[in-house]
């Protein structure tokens, strides 16, 4: 088990090289304008663009500037420096980090509140209205566009537009360690409407994967054994049925903690992905490579922590 | 069994139907049996035939599929079809066990086997769980698992197939059942292991004094467990009778068809195999009259339009069958075929017309009928 972990994590650190090459080619090779230029602001002169060229190591050869890149990021989590505001990249990134966190944790916590019971239901009962109803709503959530349930969620519930001022709106978020009561409050919206479209697919997923696991042999077992229908389903069925939802899991945790760009825009929150939307409004390079990379290590960690998972989850696949 | 004890289980007139989108299919079709205390009745059929739902409806577990059940299933007196979920689930794995064909499929992948014995144990029974491990490794030395205290943390898919099979008798003697009924036990196994699970089923019905249904489509595998078999067509019984005379007189001509399909070692090498021509009918549409008319090679056109009901064998306690042919038509029959005639000069010599069957007689016309069926 320990060397299966460790050559995951191996697999993981080569993959996250490759991404450090291909972004430092995407945005040191091919810029779409030039940095210095960027940099120099407006009516910059032709000396004030060789210096600031030379000052961000442009003139360099091209493997002496991969060389730095990579060894600044590996060795001091250094991933430059803002063309705009100056700031750190791994400053501004710690800075907004906690949102995209609050964001992130708690959709889908409420995610796993609403789509696995859901899907577990429908399931057993399936093709009841409950189901039907069920799978209908879960089809408008999913096809919807977030941006779209975000804005008719700020239409209805908002606390300063909305038609029933029941949460607060955008532009609310407070941190944390500021006011935990008002950082719960100002989440509550932008969690529901992340929420929605991704329970809604687990709650499919769930429901389709249960469904085929409640026709196995083992289950008529599990029955013919005299256990309680309960345990049948929750002990037998949900346990054979849950690991697609474990890969969903990581997969989501990982991309939502890379920046939920379209809700963090939505709601006015700082994070990550409101990071990231500013930098590429303004082709800040060094901020979009750097929220690329963060996006980048959390897929990979995740998708690491999904295969240990699946090793602890089944058995089968479990080395030995 | 003594005729004044009444027998352990008493099936009559058990009809299970499945509602389709295609029309009902008719998977059991008015069956009767009994089997007593300490007996094994051998059920034997073509997949299709009703051997698997009859079985699964005694213990209620058609129930969730939708089926629609009528007729009798007097367990130890009391009529189960008329039991709540709740009451039929406390017999389940208690007095009635059950074992199915695949046993890697029926035991759970990601349990190990002494979790799912443990369970098994406590579903019924109010043993602290260390108890009810001490008796899952009894239970797995009973059955003759080799090193028992190891494999009782062992999961399912690291053992053989004559292991997981084993295990799955273990946990199905976990409550000591009166009586096991026993799913095609050994044909995903490989033949010498067919043998250790058999001697095994029968080792352990002596010493637990369990009764046995063994559902098969071998009637091989039941010619040596079984004390009565009967068999199965198209979700009836079409004869029934001592394990004995079954292999001595059989009087059906699906049984004959059963009978020399069964390759044996001191039959002529010379002699081929006779396979039973044609499919088995839909249970949606089923042929008029006999059921098995279309596949019988003996059949008269009036066979088409009755509808035989089992009825006794004169002079043979204990058998009966459900065929049109007189009783001394069927009698010279069987005796030319066994002299190694085909079904043509055999039923010539018994002065009986042969019809034609068509290899594909009455094929299966709707696919919900197959999948129904699948699960037999």
């Amino acid at each position: 088990m320990l060397t299966f972990i460790i050559r995951r994590i191996l697999w993981g650190i080569l993959a996250m090289a490759i991404v450090i090459a291909i972004t430092f080619l995407l945005f040191y090779l091919l810029p779409s304008a030039n940095p210095a230029v960027l940099r120099g602001g407006r009516n910059a002169s032709p000396a004030t663009i060789a210096y600031i060229s030379a000052e961000l190591g442009l003139d360099k050869p091209i493997y002496t500037q991969f060389w730095d890149y990579v060894k600044n990021i590996v060795l001091h989590f250094d991933l430059g420096y803002s063309y705009y505001s100056s700031a750190s990249v791994t400053g501004l990134i710690a800075d907004r980090l906690p949102a995209t966190i609050s964001l992130a944790g708690g959709a889908i916590v409420v995610t796993l509140l609403a789509g696995i019971p859901v899907g577990i239901v429908s399931a057993i009962k399936r093709r009841t209205f409950f189901d039907r109803a069920a799978m209908g709503t879960a089809l408008v959530f999913v096809s919807a566009p977030i941006y779209w349930l975000g804005l008719i969620a700020l239409y209805l519930f908002a606390a300063d537009i909305g038609r029933f001022r029941v949460f607060d709106g955008s532009g609310s978020y407070v941190a944390l360690s500021t006011d935990p009561g008002r950082w719960f409050g100002s989440l509550i919206l932008p969690w529901i409407v992340l929420a929605a479209t991704l329970a809604a697919v687990y709650a499919r997923v769930l429901r389709g994967s249960l469904i085929d696991v409640m026709g196995e042999d083992y289950i008529r077992t599990a029955r013919a054994k005299g256990l309680r229908e309960r345990r049948v389903i929750m002990r037998h069925g949900v346990r054979s049925a849950i690991t697609p939802i474990v890969t969903l899991i990581g997969l989501d945790v990982g991309s939502l903690l890379g920046g939920a760009v379209l809700t963090e825009s939505v709601f006015d929150i700082p994070g990550i992905g409101r990071l990231n939307y500013d930098a590429i409004a303004h082709s800040d390079f060094p901020i979009v490579q750097g929220t690329v990379l963060l996006a980048a290590l959390f897929i990979i960690a995740a998708n690491i922590v999904v295969d240990i998972a699946y090793a602890y989850l089944d058995p089968r696949v479990r080395p030995s | 069994m003594s005729p004044d004890t009444p027998p352990l289980l008493e099936v009559e007139d058990l009809r299970v139907e499945f509602p389709t989108e295609d029309g009902i299919v008719h998977a059991v079709d008015g069956i009767s049996y009994a089997v007593g205390r300490g007996q094994t009745l051998g059920i034997v059929g073509e997949s299709g035939s009703g051997k698997t739902v009859s079985s699964l409806t005694t213990i209620g577990l058609t129930r969730t599929q939708g089926a629609r059940v009528s007729g009798q299933i007097r367990f130890e007196g009391r009529d189960l079809v008329g039991l709540s979920d709740d009451e039929l689930r406390g017999i389940r794995g208690n007095d009635i066990a059950m074992i199915f064909q695949d046993p890697l499929s029926a035991l759970h992948p990601f349990y190990r086997v002494g979790t799912q014995l443990v369970e098994a144990i406590r579903a019924h029974r109010d043993v602290p769980r260390k108890a009810a491990r001490a008796e899952a490794v009894e239970l797995l030395e009973l059955v003759g698992m080799p090193d028992p205290k190891r494999r009782v943390d062992g999961y399912p898919h690291e053992f053989s197939g004559g292991m997981r099979q084993r295990a799955m008798i273990a946990m199905a003697l976990a409550n000591q059942p009166k009586l096991l009924i026993a799913d095609e036990p050994t044909t995903a196994l490989d033949v010498t292991v067919q043998a250790q699970i058999l001697a095994l089923l029968a080792r352990l019905q002596r010493e637990l004094e369990m009764a046995i249904i063994i559902i098969t489509h071998d009637l091989g595998v039941v010619a040596e467990v079984a004390d009565h078999i009967a068999v199965m067509y198209a979700g009836r019984i079409v004869e029934s009778a001592p394990t004995t005379e079954i292999f001595r007189a059989p009087e059906h001509p699906y049984t004959w068809g059963l009978l020399r399909s069964i390759p044996s070692l001191d039959r002529d090498r010379e002699e081929d195999l006779v396979p039973v021509s044609g499919r088995p009918p839909s249970l949606i549409h089923r042929p008029s009259g006999c059921h098995f008319h279309p596949r019988c090679p003996y059949s008269q056109p009036e066979h088409a339009r009755i509808d035989p009901q089992i009825a006794p064998v004169p002079g043979r306690p204990g058998h009966g069958v459900a065929c049109l042919l007189a009783a001394s038509a069927r009698e010279r029959i069987w005796s030319e075929l066994r002299r190694g005639r085909d079904a043509e000069d055999a039923a010539a010599a018994a002065g009986v017309k042969t019809s034609e069957v068509s290899s594909d007689a009455e094929p299966i016309t709707a696919t919900a009928a197959a999948a129904k069926e699948s699960e037999s």
